[in-house]
This record gives structure tokens, sequence and C-alpha cells, in this order.
């Protein structure tokens, strides 16, 4: 299995990411992706921007634990995983996780659990912003339930 | 020395990323705290025993248990948001 785990500022293109999957690892079937947003209301709120923070090394090896982790359960291709950092605006790309496998099932289940584990266990932390203050986001018990799925 | 890193809302009530801080051996997490809030005041002892600040020594979530060994790297944070 290939894979190709990034933390960056800059954004991506789902359509390079998606053409890297389907060339990787053999003869890949499926290619299931999921594309985070930046959403521009917190609480009925309208914010100016999120700020991410990360754990540099810590994120990138708990990330590449994930990818082991949904590697063992199931037989994939090729897996990415993008995190963007800094300030993002309303809109944009914030996280992207792909999946390639032979079959369909494979991939879907395998990026619904990077997603469920990447928000429950790798060390990133999101702020908001609006005009005249900022908070940081709490984690959701809602997140915690959707992890204990798998 | 202990390589203390500080993340997100715990960085920013602090005032303070990472600094390096001594400490006698042998030590745990929580004997750490307790030098942190020896050094710095009593205002450090609420934020770093909330219950849901995490630790991670040499980048594993650990208990405050723990031991903390010369030369570890120790990082508190909140629970995580990303994605």
């Amino acid at each position: 299995m290939d894979t190709n785990i990034r933390i960056q500022h800059e954004d991506f293109s789902i359509q390079e990411e998606t053409d890297w999957l389907r060339t990787q690892g053999g003869d890949a079937g499926a290619v299931v992706t999921f594309t985070g947003l930046v959403r521009g209301d917190e609480n009925g709120r309208g914010i100016r921007a999120l700020f991410l923070e990360h754990y540099a090394g810590m994120t990138e090896s708990s990330l590449r634990a994930i990818v082991d982790e949904a590697a063992g359960r199931w037989p994939l291709l090729g897996v990415v995983i993008i995190h963007r950092i800094g300030e993002l605006l309303p809109g944009a790309h914030i996280v992207f996780v792909g999946v390639s496998s032979a079959h369909r099932a494979a991939s879907f289940s395998a990026c619904d659990f990077l997603m469920d584990y990447l928000k429950t266990r790798a060390p990133f932390w999101k702020k908001c912003l609006f005009d005249d203050s900022s908070h940081w986001v709490t984690a959701k018990e809602s997140d915690a339930e959707a992890s204990k799925r798998w | 020395m202990i390589n203390v890193h500080y993340f997100a809302n715990i960085r920013e009530t602090l005032g303070v990323a990472r600094e390096q801080v001594p400490l006698p051996q042998p030590a745990t997490v929580s004997g750490l705290i307790d030098a942190l809030v020896a050094q710095h005041g009593n205002s450090w002892h609420s934020l770093l025993k909330e219950t849901r600040v995490l630790v991670a020594v040499n980048q594993t979530v650990v208990p405050i248990t723990a031991a903390v060994k010369q030369g570890d790297e120790v990082a508190f944070f909140p629970p995580v948001t990303g994605g």
C-alpha cells in the first residue's frame, strides 16, 4: 500500500490527489475521498477565519498510526491524508482523506474510519476568529462517540 | 532538563509555547506539574491539572503517573479538534 500524509499551509487539488490514488498499488477499482471545508458559521455567528494549530512530529506519527490501523482492517491500495494548518477562510479546504481499493466497500469504510480517528486522535486544534474576538473550539462528545463505532 | 511544550488555549493562557525546566530524578508528569507551578505560580495549577488536559511524553499520550526522564519532551494540550 502507498501512503501520502501531508500537513501544509497550501491548498490542495482534489483532482490531483484522486489521480494519484487511482494509479497506486495495483488494480484499483474504487477511489473514495472526503474533503472537509471551513464553515462560515459558528452557532449562528459568522466567522472571519479558522486558525489551525498542530504538534509537529506527533501529528505526523499519529496520522501514520491511524493509517496503519486502517490498513490492518481493510485491503487498501493507496491512502492520502492532507490537513491544512494556519489561517483558513470560510469555504477553504481544511482536510482531505482519500482511499483506493479493489472494491468500494473497503474504501468507503476506511475513509469513514480515518476521518473519525483523525478527529479524535490526531493533535490538531481549531480556533474560531471573529472580527472582534476569538475562541478555541472545544472537543465534541459526538466525535468521540463516532470513533467508538470502530 | 525537560523540554516542555504547550499547545492551543494552554499555550495562549500561559503565554509560553515551550521552555526547558530542570527536574530532580526520578520524576513523574505529576512531579513536573508541581515543579512548573512552583516556578510560575498557582494560576498554572488549575490549568495543567484540569482533568481534560492531555499529556504526551516523547509524543505519546500518557497518564500523569508516567515517568519523566532527563531530555524527555513533555507536551500539555487540550482534547483535539482537527478535521
